[in-house]
């Protein structure tokens, strides 16, 4: 099993014509990922990728029958997008776009909330189900079919974590980046969740980074809930404070959200936290195997 | 984006949320004739940099007479000002902020931000304001008063009135609370601001409310709708080589180390500083290369590390993945031929084409250490240095 989405996932696209989304989309379906229709306002009739392209996400959706939608629109009419997709009814939104404004995101969260639809990211590489699905920028080559959980804020840094899986023969069940953005769907703790309640995933690896508190609150919440064995790392121990690492979210504010405190949270909640990303791998093995 | 203080002022003005009445200088001439047109005898001089902690190091004065005004905005205009939140080189003063002074009866701290663990916009206020507020947050956490704004709704009156209670004040200072909250709500709304601080928002010896001091950030991600705020940026307040970075898309960020760093992905360039560190070396500097590392933008990237002459060592970090290695090893080689690098470069590669990236890098004839894995990277850069 996996979580989220599996080979029988049926995806859209929302902003398919875009050099972006035309690349990764394409990636993606060459991956064997059931992408069935595209989005684009306005290109409706039309085909791109050999797929039929719509003018809104409820045609597309009728058309499709698909319940994820993968979005690449620009940052500026990104939370017109995602908004778009829930009032379609799409249960699960992976948005990989980078730079929407902050106000924005947060008129969106607080819209979703009970609307029952999921959303990853945004300013996320995206979720794959090894051998099965793949929805965003990974490579999809790193991967393989397994049974370790990855859940990470950064991209470049899960592709380690799943590289070392790969090579010492683990494997990942799903892996899941939930983005760098300050405001954002799902949560650590919304993906550990899922990871403890599948049976085939035997370990998870978190991959944390500076700023904000979410690593704190899975802290907690592996503590009182997380039967499974987390490895975990946080990147910016040597980040200054006050500047903003890339990611939006990476950022020490007010002497809130430094590597230190996450890791001294993930230490007393039972965590294996390794100091160096490049022991993921093998940590996780020692726990698993 | 920061703004300045006089520059967030002119905001408040415009919103109609009180300040006292000030006008910018770019001049001591300019100081002295604009003191002129201000009331009353008695005038404060503010540096105008991009960080706070200026009362603390000369850059807020209070003058008595004209000649002090003078005087005092001299001292200040041209120089640059080392705060605890500048770093060592501080911030030019190209400018000064002539205000009306103020009798202070009591000092509020208020602000608006982007609450992350709720992920909504909170306003933050304390009657302990005026001081480091963080130190007020971490000794007396319960002076701290905090209302978070549901979106759909926006501030609802009771919430106003929560604060209003908490803050201690009396009906009509309440009253003109109640309409600075409001105005500074929409005022970051309009304006996508990620922060507005109001510290000291003064109750004056009359008992009227008054923002002594205004910072406003602004968020980034939104200035493309912002076209009247651009040009508020002040690149003289900014790291130039950042700037230069950010103009080729790439995240770069100077350090203190002699180990420069180039890495593809934000998370992963933080992780290779904390490999450099745990290894015994202290990193240059961050730099995000982003995902097209193309010959073009690795020589820009490395011309731009190079700039920091502390630089002794390069480590290269690369995981290649839509990107391929072979690529990134021609842009590498053609990058340190073209610029002649003196300094030993670390090229760690891996992902998609690794191999052939790799022999391009060994027959490549130039001094370029190949690593096998991250480890082996930091600890060649490391050893790099400490020869």
């Amino acid at each position: 099993m996996s979580i989220l989405i599996n080979k029988d996932s049926k995806i859209i696209c929302q902003g398919i014509t875009g050099k972006q989304g035309s690349f990764h989309t394409k990636q993606c379906i060459d991956y064997g990922s059931q992408v069935l229709a595209g989005v684009k306002p306005g290109s409706g009739g039309t085909e791109h990728l050999g797929i039929p392209v719509f003018d809104s996400v409820k045609e597309a959706k009728i058309h499709s029958d698909a319940q994820i939608s993968m979005i690449y629109v620009p940052a500026a009419y990104s939370a017109d997008a995602i908004i778009e997709a829930a009032e379609a009814g799409i249960s699960f939104i992976v948005c990989i776009t980078e730079g929407i404004p902050i106000n924005d995101m947060v008129r969106v969260k607080a819209a979703l909330k009970g609307n029952g639809c999921r959303l990853l990211g945004p300013n996320c590489p995206g979720i794959i189900t090894p051998d099965e699905c793949k929805i965003g920028i990974m490579p999809g080559f790193i991967h393989k079919k397994g049974k370790i959980g990855v859940i990470s804020r950064s991209g470049t840094l899960t592709y380690e974590a799943v590289y070392q899986t790969t090579k010492n023969g683990l494997g990942q069940t799903t892996c899941i980046g939930i983005g760098g953005d300050p405001v954002r769907g799902m949560s650590f703790i919304d993906c550990l969740k899922l990871f403890q309640n599948d049976p085939e995933t035997e370990g998870i690896i978190m991959v944390g980074e500076i700023g904000g508190t979410d690593e704190e609150a899975a802290a907690e919440f592996i503590k009182s809930d997380v039967t499974k064995p987390v490895v975990g790392y946080i990147a910016g121990v040597t980040a200054p404070k006050g500047k903003r690492m890339g990611h939006a979210g990476a950022i020490v504010a007010g002497g809130k959200g430094t590597a230190d405190e996450k890791y001294k949270a993930l230490d007393k909640a039972g965590v294996s936290t390794v100091k160096s990303p490049a022991l993921l791998g093998e940590a996780i093995l020692r726990l698993v195997d | 984006m920061n703004l300045h203080e006089y520059q967030s002022k002119e905001l408040f003005r415009e919103y109609g949320i009180p300040v006292p009445q000030g006008y910018i200088a770019r001049s001591t001439d300019e100081a002295m004739s604009v003191s002129k047109k201000i009331d009353g005898e008695l005038w404060v001089i503010k540096a105008q940099i991009h960080s706070g902690g200026r009362g603390k190091v000369g850059g807020v004065k209070v003058a008595k007479t004209i000649d002090e005004v003078s005087r005092f905005s001299k001292e200040m205009l041209g120089r640059k000002m080392v705060t605890n939140q500048t770093g060592p080189d501080g911030l030019p003063v190209n400018s000064v902020y002539v205000e009306s002074a103020s009798e202070i009866q009591k000092e509020i701290y208020l602000s608006i931000l982007l609450d992350r663990e709720n992920e909504m916009i909170s306003f933050v206020a304390s009657k302990a304001g005026g001081m480091n507020i963080e130190e007020v947050a971490e000794k007396e956490p319960e002076s701290i008063l905090k209302i978070t704004i549901n979106p759909a709704l926006g501030l609802m009156p009771f919430q106003t009135r929560e604060l209003i209670h908490g803050l201690e004040l009396d009906k009509k200072q309440g009253k003109e609370f109640s309409e600075i909250t409001k105005k500074m709500y929409k005022l970051f709304l309009d304006k996508d601001a990620s922060l507005i601080e109001v510290n000291p928002l003064i109750i004056t010896k009359k008992g009227e409310l008054l923002a002594l001091d205004a910072k406003i950030n602004i968020d980034t991600n939104a200035l493309f709708r912002q076209p009247g705020l651009l040009s508020l940026r002040d690149s003289s307040q900014e790291d130039p080589s950042e700037n230069d970075a950010a103009e080729k898309g790439l995240n770069y960020i100077s350090l203190d180390g002699d180990i420069a760093c180039m890495v593809n992905g934000a998370g992963l360039a933080m992780a290779t500083m904390d490999l450099i560190k745990l290894h015994g070396g202290e990193p240059a500097n961050f730099l995000d290369v982003g995902g097209g590392a193309t010959a073009e933008k690795v020589t820009f990237a490395l011309k731009l590390i190079l700039s920091n002459k502390n630089v002794k060592a390069i480590l290269v970090n690369i995981f290649g993945g839509i990107v391929r290695c072979d690529l990134i090893a021609e842009g590498v080689i053609e990058a340190v031929k073209e610029i002649d690098v003196k300094v030993p470069v670390i090229v760690r590669l891996e992902g998609t084409n690794v191999e052939k990236g790799r022999v391009l890098l060994k027959e490549s004839g130039l001094k370029i250490l190949s690593a096998s894995d991250l480890t082996d990277a930091a600890k060649k850069a490391v050893a790099a240095v400490t020869k």
